[in-house]
């Protein structure tokens, strides 16, 4: 079971969040300007790497707040998480 | 061969404690501290045990969890369908049956033993309480680290101070970040630890390996070591004169310490001096010792890596996450050089090397024969180590015959991984208390003592109680249901509606939010009146339904469906925080704050009337889809004038403690124009007379408003919402959609049917729609459903097909409003 550090409460079981996928994907401020394929892109599309990756995770039974994390996905390993108005590691 | 108690020694019994216990239908004594095993050992009983699929004789061959053989069934004084004798320990009363390595789950409730969780955080875990385990604890303690020890075995030396030690306690698996989950078995208790630790030290020690040759399977046959054990902790002698064959030193200490020294006897085959020299005896006490393989089975379950070691014929850690580490024996340490003899040429049938599952080298060689070249192919092939013992035995010498028999030297392949739990877990345990009344929190109202007393038969909605529909003497469901929904349709009903989801949305950005998440707009709405919304996914389809009262300008209170509260506002706060953090709005779950209970019929404004009440009930003054703040039989109440049965229906919210004494005023007040309480299966024929869909009932997350004909509810102007561009997106605005009927049938459709043009009579068929709810509408009189079929729209008036197992139901399309479409019925 991962050991989650909440940027709000301090590390936590795994089992305290919610996975929100990845993260930095803004909600596009002009949907309607988008072509069909560039939505889809948006709504459906998401990186895969292995190695680390940004991403959202939810202290859902904890503080309730979302947050954003870097992990490795080949080794679980948290590189670090920050706040939402943080700016990106 | 003769096994036998001496008259003294014994470093893990307590002969002054004599105990009682009986096994497959003898009595036998033991001493306290003795397992199953050594107590039979003591008592001469070195078989008695069967194999599992050959059914050939088989004794214990081990003092611990490898053992393969000596399962038992205990039934007395706590029951577990199979275990290990060799972990079983000796209690008074204990009863045991040998069991074929196969458990049997009995037809009764039998005695478990209590079952429990714990949670532990700590800097340091050691797993094993050997030398090294209490040297690398007592090191870990001296800085400072708070240090748990856990031991699977009955009796473990003292723990060194400020370590908390646990005998009787298995790390079953272990997980990311220092996580691993125990296992307390006492004969009391069964306690599964969580424990979390900064660091974790695996000083799990070495498992002696056997040797497969002809015949290793009968019972006599032992690991050197077990016998060792046997003779030191138990004061039991296997044999006076136990024959040896051996790779290594430890064997031959083994025997010695066996024998006290007495005359060098029977014959030793000693592989590091020469090959077989002497015949192996085909009875009395064999001993075997093929060499230790470190017990790494925790550290490979994390990912750890393992290196042949050739001067110990086994494999020994490699590369492991930072976190753990590992010592003594498992760590290769003290390990005896050894000559690397995995089995005795010979007859290949009777070698054994998996006991437990009855394999041999013969079948090895048969599944290389086939063409396998991987350890992974011949363990599925054979089933080598997927049995109880999980392969402590036959691992890593299922992997060296296999190197041996394809001449790919002795490091080409490892042994197969085992996955957790490393020892058979009660679920019982896993549940701990989790069960029964405990399973899961039940949510009642605060009406529901009147509806348990009123004999009402109850529907589980989410973690909610509800009543489905209150029978009355001889009523079954189809009569009771029809009452309740002809009550409401005449007079009146009541319905605890309590279970609604409620939250407050509060803020000066409150209304544009709130514009966002739904597809109509809520920002024009007057303060005290009342929004039907659609909250759409990103994908367009609909999510959820519910109502939001403008309470103020910058306050709204807003409804969802009783199953998806909890979503909805987990997709608030997550919109709030990670997209629009600039707007100002709080959400809070109001749900357990506010009891509502609906009043719904013709008769609903007389019987409120009746009540009490300081509003002003006239439909000019209270119109439809406003709420209005005052006192309903002297109770503050928040009235809304909503319906979900296309009837005159107010629904009074109050504060939760007064929801039952407002419940039963109602019922006071309505006694006299007959009103009646009605559960959610009338409420969902009502529903279902009227065409208003239930979100997860006639939706499946693949629903569009339009595709409900409720294009209506999504506003027309350039504001976005969510979802909003995804309704123009090609696959959304097809035109062959599914889309939501009425179907009128003679014989009431099931729901799920699915719906076709023609019936071929054959399957498959083209189907072109299913049926999503379906009742026997009072109201009608006649079956009704609604259904989701393509087109749906064009077909009105078509006759569509069910083909059901043994016959075929004619249904009619029609619009899925049956009752007052005009809409008429809801001013009263």
């Amino acid at each position: 079971m991962l050991l989650i550090r909440c940027p709000w409460c301090g590390p936590r079981d795994e089992i305290e969040f919610r996975y929100g996928g990845q993260a930095h994907i803004a909600y596009p401020a002009d949907p309607d300007a988008l072509s069909d394929a560039d939505w889809a892109d948006f709504l459906f599309m998401r990186d895969n790497p292995r190695g680390p990756f940004r991403e959202r995770w939810y202290h859902v039974h904890g503080c309730r707040r979302w947050f954003n994390a870097v992990r490795d996905t080949s080794t679980h390993r948290f590189v670090a998480t920050y706040r939402i108005d943080e700016e990106p590691v | 061969m003769t096994a036998r108690r001496l008259p003294d020694g014994g470093s893990w019994i307590d002969r002054s404690r004599p105990l009682t216990f009986r096994f497959d239908g003898e009595e036998y004594e033991g001493f306290e501290g003795d397992t199953l095993a050594s107590a039979l050992l003591a008592n001469d009983v070195t078989g008695g045990f069967r194999s599992p699929i050959l059914g050939r004789p088989r004794g214990i061959m081990t003092a611990g969890p490898e053992e393969p053989n000596a399962f038992v069934e205990v039934s007395q004084p706590w029951f577990d369908p199979i275990v290990a004798a060799t972990m079983v320990e000796l209690v008074d009363g204990l009863v045991a049956e040998p069991r074929a390595g196969v458990g049997r789950l009995p037809s009764t409730r039998v005695p478990s033993r209590r079952a429990e969780h714990r949670h532990i955080s700590v800097e340091t875990l050691v797993v094993g309480g050997g030398l090294s385990g209490r040297t690398a604890a007592s090191a870990a303690a001296s800085r400072g680290d708070r240090v748990v020890l856990v031991d699977e075995r009955h009796r473990m030396n003292d723990a060194p101070d400020d370590v908390i030690g646990l005998p009787r306690t298995t790390a079953l698996g272990i997980y990311d970040d220092g996580y691993v989950i125990a296992l307390e078995s006492t004969p009391e208790l069964e306690r599964l630890w969580h424990v979390r630790a900064d660091h974790v030290v695996l000083a799990t020690g070495a498992t002696e390996r056997p040797i497969a040759f002809a015949g290793n399977d009968r019972p006599g046959v032992m690991l050197s070591t077990a016998a060792a054990v046997y003779r030191r902790h138990f004061g039991v002698k296997v044999d006076e004169a136990p024959a040896l064959i051996t790779t290594n030193d430890v064997g031959l200490v083994a025997r010695a310490m066996v024998m006290d020294g007495g005359p060098e006897e029977g014959p030793v085959i000693n592989f590091q001096i020469d090959p077989i020299s002497d015949e192996l005896p085909t009875d009395g006490s064999l001993l075997v010792s093929g060499g230790f393989n470190p017990n790494l089975t925790l550290w490979r379950a994390i990912g750890g890596t393992v290196e042949y070691h050739r001067r110990f014929a086994c494999f020994v850690p490699g590369k492991g996450p930072p976190w753990l580490k590992v010592a003594g024996m498992a760590n290769g340490e003290h390990i005896p050089d050894c000559a690397p003899v995995w089995y005795v040429d010979g007859e290949r049938t009777t070698a054994f090397v998996d006991l437990q599952r009855d394999q041999t080298v013969a079948d090895i060689a048969d599944a290389l024969d086939a063409g396998l070249t991987s350890v992974e192919h011949v363990k599925r092939a054979t089933y080598i180590g997927t049995a109880i013992d999980q392969g402590r035995t036959s691992g890593v010498l299922t992997a060296a015959i296999v190197n041996q028999m394809l001449g790919t030297g002795p490091d080409a392949q490892g042994p197969t991984s085992a996955r957790p739990p490393a020892v058979p877990v009660p679920y019982t345990t896993i549940a701990g208390p989790d069960r029964g009344d405990l399973l899961d929190p039940i949510r009642r109202t605060r009406i529901h003592p009147w509806h348990e007393e009123h004999s009402a038969v109850f529907e589980d909605v989410g973690q909610w109680k509800r009543p489905r529909y209150f029978p009355r003497t001889g009523e079954d469901m189809d009569a009771a249901v029809a009452r309740e929904c002809l009550a409401v349709r005449s007079a009146a009903g009541v319905l605890d509606a309590s279970t609604l989801g409620k939250i407050e949305v509060i803020g000066p950005d409150a209304a544009a939010f709130l514009d966002r998440m739904y597809t109509n707009r809520m920002s024009t709405l007057a303060v005290g009146s009342i929004r039907y919304g659609f909250m759409l996914g990103l994908d367009g389809m609909v999510a959820d339904d519910g109502v939001a009262m403008r309470l103020a300008d910058d306050r709204f209170f807003v409804t969802t469906t009783t199953g998806n509260a909890a979503m909805v506002l987990d997709r608030f706060e997550e919109w709030l925080q990670t997209e629009w953090p600039e707007l100002h709005v709080y959400c809070t779950s109001v749900t357990e704050q506010w009891a509502d209970v609906a009043i719904a019929g013709p008769k609903a404004r007389d019987v409120l009337g009746a009540l009490g009440t300081d509003l002003d009930l006239s439909p000019g003054a209270f119109p439809f889809m406003t709420f209005r703040d005052g006192a309903v039989a002297g109770i503050a109440a928040r009235v809304a004038r909503v319906s979900f049965t296309g009837e005159l229906s107010y629904e009074i919210l109050v504060d939760g403690r007064r929801a039952l004494e407002l419940w039963e005023a109602l019922l006071r007040a309505g006694n006299a124009i007959g009103i009646t309480p009605y559960g959610t299966e009338a409420m969902h024929a009502l529903r279902a007379e009227k065409g208003f869909v239930i979100v997860g009932q006639d939706t499946d997350g693949t629903v569009t408003p339009d595709d409900l004909g409720m294009g209506w509810i999504v506003r027309k102007d350039d504001s976005d919402f969510i979802g909003r561009r995804s309704l123009r997106r090609a696959d959304t605005s097809r035109s062959d959609r599914k889309q939501l009927v009425g179907l009128l049938s003679d014989h009431l459709l099931p729901e799920g049917a699915q719906l076709v043009e023609e019936d071929t009579g054959r399957t498959p068929m083209a189907t072109i729609g299913h049926v999503t709810s379906s009742y026997r509408s009072p109201s009608l009189d006649r079956p009704i459903a609604l259904a989701m079929v393509a087109r749906g729209r064009q077909r009105h008036g078509q006759t569509i097909l069910a083909p059901l197992p043994g016959s075929t139901i004619a249904a009619d399309v029609v619009s899925p409003v049956f009752y007052d479409p005009e809409g008429a019925r809801h001013d009263g």
